[in-house]
C-alpha cells in the first residue's frame, strides 16, 4: 500500500484538497469520496466514455487517470458543467432535442461535446460525430446527439435551434 | 385525440434534462453512507465437478465480513422467471464459466477484491458440449446430468395446413442454413443494486431490474423468503434491452443482506463480469424451405430453428416460441411446418434481447425471400408486397390479424423511398475500388405477453396535497421513454400542464403490481391502465368540486389547468384546494389493464404454455444502401432507412428515438457484432474486443412513419420497443449481395467474407 499524499486541484470551480492514496483513481475519488456521480462507470477500462470529464478543459477518461494526475489541474464534471436549474446549453439541446434515452451515456457525451464546442463554435456534423466517437451509446443510435450538439452550437452563435 | 408531439418535445424535457446534468441517481450510483461490498467467484470454466470450495483464506482478510457458498443458501437455490434451474451458487457442477460458486461480502471494494482472489476451487473439468444440434448426440455430455430428456430442453412445433406436401408441388422451392450469433446487450450501466434486512425481517432492495414485481417471489422462491416481505425498487435504468430481465445482482444480493445484520450492501457487476455472467442474444441455426409458385406467390415455409439455451432455461423455450411465430415474417403462406429446438449447451447462457426470437427468424425468412426473388427473377420489394399480410388474414401460426396491418403501408413507403426507388444511378456512381448495393426487408414483432398469462398492469394516481399529479410507474423506463409517455397521457387526459406531473419510479410497495418492462408492452398496458385512472380522477375531482362550488350535476364542470371550472357560473375549484381539502385515501386513483388475447387460438404450438400465439403485432421495413471497399473487405452502412407502423403515433419524438436505437443495434448485428466462443470460453469478453457500433460508424437512421391506429391501444398506439431492430441484418445481407454477389446466411459479415468474395471465391 503507497503512502498517502495531498492532492490539491479545482474542482467545478471549487478548490479541493484531499489525503489520499496517489494510485486510485480518479473515477472513484469523485464518485465515492467527494459523491459526485454524474461520471459513470460503463466499462473500467477506458472503453465506453461514460466516466469523461475535463480537465484543464481537455475530455479525460476518469476511469484511467490516477489522483496524483490531478495535482494543480482543473476539473470539470458534468455536475460542474450546469444543473438542472441553470443547465449548460448542451445539456438543455440533449434534453430538448431527445439526445437521451436511459441517460447513463450522457454526461460523459455532454463532456465530448462541451470540449468540441470550446475548440469549434461552428462544427458540422462529421466534426461532433469525430468529437463523440470515443464515447458509446447503446440507445440512441447517435442521431438526436448530433443534433443536439449542432443545435447548441447554432445557439451559441445566436441561431435558432 | 391526443396530437403528435413536434421534436423539442416538453414531455421529454425533464427527466431528460436530470439525467444530463448528472443529478439523476442510477441504481449504481446508490451507495449508503458505510454500504459494505458483494462480489461473486466465477467458475471460469465452462463444465466442471465441483470437489470443494475453500474460503478460509478470503475470510481472513481484513475487512472481510462473509464468504458464501452453496451450502450458505437456504432455499431451493435455484432461480429462473419460469423454468428455475439456475442456482444462485452453484453447488456441484458448474455448467458455464460464469457460473458463481461463492460470494464475498466486504467492507470496501479493495478487500472484496482481494477475498475473490483467494477463494479457491477444486474443480474436475467435465467434458462439454457446444453446439446445440451436437449436443443432441446420444452419446454427448449431458449438462445437466440425470435429467430426462437430455440436453433438449424443448422441442415446439408450430404448423398450419400440410407445408411438406404443399412443397412438392411449389413451382420454386429454395433452400438454406442460416446462422445468427450470440449478442452482447451492452447497456451502458452495468447489473447493480444494493440490499439490506430491515428492522422488521424484511429484504429491501434497490437494483437496475425490467421487473422488480416479479424479482421478489424469484428472490423469495431461491432463498426461502416470503415474497411480501420483499420490497424491490427500480430507479431508471441505464438501459437494458432484454439483458436485466431477470435475476442479475438480486438473488446474490439478497443472500448477502441476510448475512450482512441489516447493513446495506452493494453490489456493481463489472464490464467483464457482464460478458461472462450475463444473459445474451440466442445463438441460432435455422435450416428453410420456402415454396412458391411460378408468380411468387408464397405456397409453402418448412423450417427448423436450433437455439443454443446455454446451461439454464432461462427464456428460452418462450423465445424459441416467438422464433417460430415468426418464422413467416409478415407474409401470407397457406401451408406451413416450423420446428423448433432449444438446446442446453455449455456456453454462456441465452436470454430475452430486444426483439427475443424474432431477430433470428426474421433473418433467416428475409434472406430465404431474397433467394426466391432471385430465383424467380422478380424484385425483392415485388415479392415482398405481394404476399405481404393484410388485416383479417392468417398468419403463419394461423392467427388470423385481428390487430389492423401495417405491413403493405411499411413496404410501400420505402419502396418510394428515395434509397430504394433511385437505387440504380446511386450504384452506378460509385468511386474507385468501391461497390455499392442496396437491400429491402420486411418484419413484424408481437407485442405483449401472448396467450396464456395476464399481460397486466395496475396504475396509481394521486392528487397531492397541492393540487398536482403523481403517477406511481408500475414498469421500469430503461431508456426507452416510458415516463414521459405516461406524463403526455395523463397530462392530455386531465387537461393540465406537464409540469404538474411527477413520476414514481417503480417500487413494489408504493406501486401497484405489473408485468416486466419487456415484450413492446409498457405503454400499452400501464398506458391503458393509467388511462382509466384519469378517467376515475377526472370524474372524482368534478364531484368533489362539486361540493364547494355547490353544482347539483358535475357532469357540467370540466377540468381546466389547475382548476374545476363550473362554466354555467364562472365560478372555480384551485386543483390546490382540492388537493388540500381531500383526505388521502380520496386522492387516489387506481385502474388496471388486462392486455387481450387471440380469441381463437389455433391447434398449434401445444407445447407453449405460455406466450403462444399474440394478438398484436407492430410491422416494419427497412432498406439499407452499403459501400464496399474492394481492397479492405470494409463495408460501410450509408443509409438505414426504417419505416414502422405501431398505431397511432403520439410522440413522433419517442417513436423516432426508438425506431433509431432499434436500427443502431440491428446494424451492429449485421455487420460487427458477435459474441465469439471457444469450447465455452468467451473470446470477445471486454469491450475492446466486442464491437458496438459507434457515432463513426452509423448513417441518419432515418425514420419513416406509417401510422396506423389500434382500437384497443391507449389513443390507438401499439408497442413499438423491438420492430425496429429487424430491418437492417436481412436489408445489409442482401445490399452486399447486391454489392458483391456474396451469399450471406449468416452474420456478422466479415470484411474477410467479403474479399473473398470480390475475388470469385464465394462457395
Amino acid at each position: 500500500m503507497s503512502t498517502d499524499i495531498t492532492v490539491t486541484f479545482t474542482l467545478n470551480e471549487a478548490r479541493v484538497s484531499i489525503e489520499t492514496s496517489p494510485g486510485r483513481r480518479v473515477l472513484d475519488l469523485l464518485r465515492g469520496d467527494l459523491g459526485l456521480t454524474a461520471a459513470k462507470e460503463g466499462c473500467g477500462s477506458g472503453e465506453c466514455g461514460a466516466c469523461s470529464i475535463l480537465v484543464d478543459g481537455v475530455a479525460k477518461l476518469s476511469c484511467l487517470m490516477l489522483v496524483a494526475q490531478l495535482e494543480g489541474r482543473e476539473v470539470v464534471t458534468a455536475e460542474g458543467l450546469g444543473t438542472v436549474e441553470h443547465p449548460h446549453p448542451i445539456q438543455q439541446a440533449f434534453a430538448q432535442h431527445g439526445a437521451v434515452q436511459c441517460g447513463y451515456c450522457t454526461p460523459g457525451m455532454t463532456i465530448a461535446s462541451a470540449e468540441l464546442l470550446a475548440r469549434t463554435s461552428s462544427p458540422d456534423r462529421a466534426q461532433v460525430r469525430e468529437a463523440i466517437s470515443g464515447n458509446l451509446c447503446r440507445c440512441t443510435g447517435y442521431v438526436k446527439i448530433v443534433d443536439a450538439v449542432m443545435a447548441a452550437a447554432g445557439a451559441a452563435r445566436g441561431e435558432d435551434s | 385525440m391526443i396530437s403528435t408531439t413536434p421534436p423539442g418535445d416538453p414531455f421529454q424535457h425533464r427527466d431528460a434534462l436530470s439525467k444530463a446534468v448528472g443529478a439523476e441517481r442510477f441504481s449504481t450510483d446508490f451507495s449508503p453512507p458505510g454500504c459494505l461490498w458483494a462480489g461473486a467467484r466465477r467458475a471460469g470454466v465452462p463444465h466442471a465437478r465441483i470437489k470443494a470450495v475453500h474460503t478460509e483464506e478470503a475470510r481472513a482478510v481484513d475487512g472481510v465480513t462473509a464468504v458464501l457458498t452453496g451450502a450458505d443458501v437456504p432455499g431451493s437455490n435455484l432461480q429462473g422467471i419460469v423454468h428455475k434451474d439456475q442456482p444462485v451458487l452453484a453447488t456441484d457442477t458448474v455448467r458455464h464459466a460464469g457460473d458463481a460458486v461463492a460470494l464475498a461480502v466486504a467492507e470496501s471494494r479493495e478487500a472484496l477484491a482481494e477475498a475473490l482472489a483467494l477463494i479457491r476451487v477444486d474443480l474436475e473439468p467435465l467434458p462439454g458440449v457446444f453446439d446445440p444440434e451436437l449436443a443432441l448426440a446420444p452419446d454427448a455430455p449431458l449438462v445437466h446430468a440425470g435429467r430426462e430428456g437430455g440436453n433438449l430442453l424443448a422441442r415446439g412445433l408450430v404448423h398450419k395446413g400440410d407445408a411438406r406436401k404443399a412443397m412438392n408441388s411449389c413451382d420454386v422451392v429454395v433452400e438454406g442454413e442460416f446462422e445468427t450469433p450470440m449478442q452482447e446487450h451492452v447497456f451502458l450501466e452495468p447489473p447493480s443494486g444494493a440490499a439490506r434486512m430491515t428492522a422488521k425481517g424484511g429484504l429491501e432492495m434497490v437494483a437496475s431490474t425490467q421487473a422488480p414485481f416479479r424479482d421478489r417471489f424469484e428472490i423469495a422462491h431461491a432463498l426461502d423468503l416470503n415474497p411480501m416481505s420483499i420490497r424491490v425498487r427500480a430507479p431508471y435504468l441505464g438501459g437494458a434491452f432484454g439483458g436485466k430481465d431477470g435475476a442479475t445482482v438480486q438473488c446474490l444480493l439478497a443472500l448477502a443482506a441476510l448475512k450482512s445484520d441489516g447493513q446495506w450492501v452493494k453490489m456493481c457487476w463489472s464490464r467483464e463480469e457482464t460478458f461472462l455472467a450475463g444473459y445474451k442474444r440466442h445463438a441460432a441455426r435455422m435450416r428453410v424451405r420456402l415454396g412458391a409458385s411460378r408468380r411468387g406467390e408464397l405456397q409453402a415455409l418448412d423450417c427448423s430453428m436450433y437455439f443454443d439455451s446455454g446451461p439454464y432455461a432461462h427464456l428460452a423455450v418462450e423465445i424459441m416460441a416467438l422464433g417460430l411465430e415468426h418464422a413467416g415474417g409478415p407474409y401470407r403462406i397457406p401451408h406451413t411446418r416450423m420446428e423448433g429446438f432449444c438446446v442446453y449447451t455449455n456456453n454462456p447462457v441465452g436470454g430475452a434481447f430486444r426483439g427475443f426470437g424474432v431477430v433470428q427468424a426474421s433473418f433467416a425468412i428475409e434472406r430465404s425471400m431474397d433467394a426466391l426473388a432471385a430465383r424467380l427473377g422478380l424484385d425483392p420489394a415485388e415479392l415482398r408486397l405481394k404476399n405481404a399480410l393484410r388485416t383479417g388474414e392468417l398468419n403463419c401460426a394461423g392467427v388470423a390479424m385481428q390487430s389492423p396491418s401495417g405491413a403493405v403501408e411499411c413496404l410501400e413507403a420505402m419502396m418510394a423511398h428515395p434509397v430504394w426507388a433511385d437505387r440504380s444511378n446511386w450504384k452506378a456512381k460509385a468511386p474507385p475500388f468501391k461497390r455499392r448495393g442496396v437491400g429491402i426487408a420486411a418484419s413484424l414483432n408481437a407485442m405483449g405477453y401472448g396467450r396464456g398469462l395476464p399481460d397486466a398492469a395496475a396504475a396509481k394516481l394521486e392528487l397531492t396535497r397541492e393540487g398536482n399529479f403523481k403517477i406511481f410507474n408500475s414498469v421500469p423506463d430503461m431508456g426507452q421513454g416510458n415516463a414521459p409517455a405516461f406524463v403526455q397521457l395523463a397530462a392530455t387526459a386531465l387537461n393540465q400542464e406537464a409540469s404538474r406531473f411527477e413520476v414514481v419510479q417503480p417500487d413494489t410497495r408504493l406501486c401497484l403490481p405489473a408485468g416486466s418492462s419487456s415484450a413492446s408492452r409498457t405503454t400499452y398496458t400501464f398506458g391503458n391502465a393509467l388511462l382509466k385512472a384519469c378517467e376515475a380522477m377526472r370524474e372524482k375531482l368534478k364531484a368533489r368540486a362539486a361540493l364547494a362550488l355547490l353544482a347539483d350535476e358535475p357532469s357540467r364542470l370540466r377540468l381546466a389547468p389547475g382548476m374545476v371550472v363550473d362554466d354555467a357560473t364562472g365560478r372555480s375549484v384551485p386543483l390546490a384546494m382540492l388537493g388540500a381539502m381531500l383526505q388521502r385515501d380520496d386522492r387516489i386513483c387506481v385502474d388496471q389493464c388486462v392486455m387481450p388475447v387471440v380469441e381463437n387460438p389455433p391447434d398449434t404450438g401445444k407445447e407453449f404454455r405460455l406466450g403462444f400465439p399474440h394478438r398484436f403485432f407492430a410491422h416494419g421495413a427497412c432498406v439499407c444502401a452499403v459501400e464496399a471497399d474492394e481492397l479492405t473487405g470494409q463495408v460501410a452502412l450509408l443509409e438505414c432507412v426504417t419505416a414502422v407502423e405501431c398505431g397511432k403515433v403520439l410522440s413522433a419524438q419517442g417513436v423516432e428515438r426508438q425506431v433509431q436505437g432499434a436500427a443502431a443495434q440491428g446494424a451492429g448485428f449485421a455487420l460487427m457484432e458477435n459474441l465469439s466462443t471457444e469450447a465455452g470460453h468467451i473470446l470477445t469478453g471486454d469491450l475492446s474486443t466486442y464491437l458496438i457500433p459507434t457515432a463513426l460508424d452509423l448513417p441518419g437512421l432515418e425514420w419513416v412513419s406509417v401510422d396506423g391506429d389500434e382500437p384497443t391501444g391507449p389513443h390507438g398506439l401499439k408497442g413499438m420497443g423491438e420492430v425496429g431492430i429487424h430491418g437492417p441484418a436481412p436489408a445489409v445481407a442482401q445490399a452486399l449481395e447486391d454489392a458483391v454477389g456474396l451469399a450471406i446466411r449468416r452474420v456478422p459479415v466479415e470484411p474477410e467474407d467479403v474479399l473473398r468474395a470480390m475475388r470469385g471465391e464465394n462457395a
